[in-house]
């Protein structure tokens, strides 16, 4: 159902604001289909780069190409991309119906069509029977998807995001990403979704784009990135990481590629011995601190129903790992 | 002894009494004058059907008030628009401006008016030296220097309003409108105007309620010649003396006053509404 070549090719874009930048010469491609995430802390220029492939934002550098095509002068209402904004932005003075057949109707389609779709979209979000509701008398699961349904309802080659699910709990949240994904699924449009929200990242996207400072700091899909994070700030925001110093360089060791055992028992290609400091209890995982001498204090998590009784605090350790579970980072120094 | 009352009351007592006596008194006079004066009945109220001037002086009255609400209510939305996108120390200074023409007194402003737009007014006497016209251009005393007067005494009642309403409108609304494809006037039309519609409602009915009672704007710069119904109030209780008349047009004005005040005040309850509506 999508209109459209729906690839999108970001070279060298920057964006300046007097001597802050922003977005510093950021470079990627998005494919037709993809749902990309840009994942990164406030101020990490996230949002700036989504705002600046909508239109809402001048470029300072750089252009935005979309199926091979210069859309860097082209005003946000020519670009024919979809926008679910943080927020959702509903109109407040029209009904379900009418802010879904908005994008259409100010197309001027014919009112059979628009009615046509209208129903269509409201099937694809379930929320069929809302159509005569006003927004305000919606809970917000219910505001977010009707934001969506009006986002795709004149479908754009490509969906933008600005952290649609940051409005909403904890529990909804991780029904909506399963929606979300679904919807993306069938509607084959290119989504690019900006979040800091690193399970969301995860769980959702077929390549993730963590940034920092403005700049991309590393580009790949969920495992990828987990397994082989390249630098300490992608190894420690998507996830957990020890580092470790060895031989000049700079590892990341994930806490549950660790194997505690009490002292004398570990056996592995690599192995320290420590002293537990705290051990907390999280259902799934104990999470254990544990003090090796020269070293920062070590998270080790620990499978809790396999391992069996915890390690009260106190206790000597053996802490062993494989050769391939720490990743040499790029970084010379933490 | 305790007070039947609590001695809260006693404080603001003599504040109810001043209210009463010298506000509520005077104007319940009033309306006893209208149904009493020079005889008992409604026989005051019975002029509005059979005297033609009085007819005309109600309808002067109204057209010059909807003409000047029109104006000054477009004048205002625009002005309150550029105060709205107007970045912090220009939107100050902007405001600042606005809150100091409301501090001018009226007199002085309409005579202001006077000077500049008058037969020797500085634009005529301008316009004359430098040859553009031969016969000074009319202005004032007629209903075109009432207008001009009373629309720029307006104006500021007109913006503010207008730009509480727009200051409450989230930015990502419109966004919203142009990314879905809305152009500029598409977006303004179904968007930006609807939700500031309160706003307008209510700087149109505050603007043309103080417009209704304007006496000293129409009495000088329409030198005589745009009759409306405070000045004409005037005429009857000074020159004339009929008394009963003058009431009698008060409590037409006092009422149709109140009636727009009811008016108003259902529309900025569905103001906040409107407010209650916004995600």
């Amino acid at each position: 159902m999508t209109k459209g070549n729906g690839s999108l090719c970001l070279t060298s874009l920057s964006k300046r604001y007097g001597a802050f930048t922003a977005v510093d010469n950021v470079t990627l491609q998005i494919e037709k289909g993809e749902f990309l995430t840009l994942l990164g802390p406030s101020g990490s220029g996230k949002t700036t780069l989504l705002m600046m492939i909508a239109g809402f934002q001048d470029i300072s550098e750089g252009d935005i190409l979309l199926g091979g095509v210069s859309i860097a002068q082209t005003p946000a209402e020519k670009r024919n991309f979809g926008m679910v904004f943080q927020g959702y932005a509903l109109f407040p003075h029209m009904s379900v119906h009418d802010n879904i057949a908005y994008p259409l109707s100010v197309r001027r389609r014919p009112k059979a069509e628009i009615d046509a779709r209208v129903a269509e979209m409201l099937d694809l979000v379930r929320m069929n029977g809302f159509a005569k509701r006003l927004p305000k008398e919606l809970s917000g699961g219910q505001q977010q998807r009707v934001a969506l349904a009006r986002a795709l309802c004149f479908a754009p080659p490509v969906l933008l995001l600005d952290e649609p699910l940051g409005a909403l709990d904890k529990k909804l949240r991780v029904e909506v990403q399963a929606q979300l994904k679904e919807i993306h699924r069938r509607v084959g449009t290119t989504f690019v979704y900006v979040t800091h929200d690193q399970e969301e990242a995860l769980s959702m996207s077929d390549r993730i784009v963590i940034m920092q400072n403005g700049r991309i700091e590393q580009v790949g899909t969920p495992a990828d990135l987990y397994q082989n994070p390249k630098t300490a700030f992608a190894a420690s925001f998507l996830g957990k990481s020890n580092f470790l110093h060895r031989d000049g360089a700079v590892f990341a060791l994930r806490p549950e590629k660790i194997d505690l055992s009490p002292e004398g028992q570990g056996m592995g290609a690599n192995k320290v011995s420590g002293v537990v400091l705290s051990v907390t209890y999280f259902g799934a995982v104990l999470k254990y601190q544990v003090e090796v001498f020269g070293m920062d204090p070590i998270e080790v998590d620990v499978d809790a129903w396999r391992s069996g009784q915890a390690l009260p605090a106190g206790t000597r350790v053996d802490l062993t790992w494989s050769d391939s579970a720490a990743v040499r980072l790029s970084d010379q120094s933490v | 002894m305790r007070l039947p009352i609590k001695s809260g009351w006693l404080l603001v007592l003599p504040f109810l009494l001043l209210v009463g006596g010298l506000f509520l008194g005077p104007i319940l006079n009033v309306l006893w004058i209208s149904v009493t004066d020079p005889t008992p009945g409604l026989d005051n109220y019975a002029q509005l059907g059979s005297s033609d001037t009085l007819r005309r002086i109600l309808w002067t009255t109204l057209r010059v008030c909807a003409i000047c609400t029109a104006f000054s209510v477009i004048l205002g939305y625009s002005i309150a628009y550029a105060m709205v996108h107007a970045t912090g120390p220009a939107q100050s200074r902007m405001l600042g401006l606005l809150l100091i023409s409301f501090w001018i007194s009226v007199l002085v402003r309409t005579f202001s008016w006077l000077m500049l737009l008058g037969r020797n007014g500085v634009v005529n006497s301008t316009l004359d030296a430098l040859g553009i016209i031969s016969a000074p251009i009319p202005f004032m005393r007629n209903e075109l220097g009432v207008l001009i007067g009373m629309v720029h005494y307006m104006v500021p009642y007109a913006v503010l309003p207008i730009f509480a309403a727009m200051q409450s409108i989230d930015g990502r609304v419109v966004q919203a409108s142009r990314s879905l494809g809305g152009s500029g006037a598409q977006t303004f039309w179904r968007i930006y105007l609807p939700l500031t519609k309160p706003g307008v409602v209510a700087a149109s009915l505050v603007v043309f309620i103080i417009n209704l009672g304007f006496y000293v704007i129409p009495a000088v710069l329409g030198g005589g010649k745009v009759l409306m119904v405070a000045e004409y109030i005037s005429v009857q209780v000074l020159i004339t003396l009929q008394w009963g008349t003058a009431a009698m047009l008060a409590a037409i004005l006092l009422f149709g006053v109140l009636a727009l005040m009811f008016i108003m005040s259902r529309f900025m309850k569905l103001s906040t509404v409107f407010g209650g509506a916004r995600t």
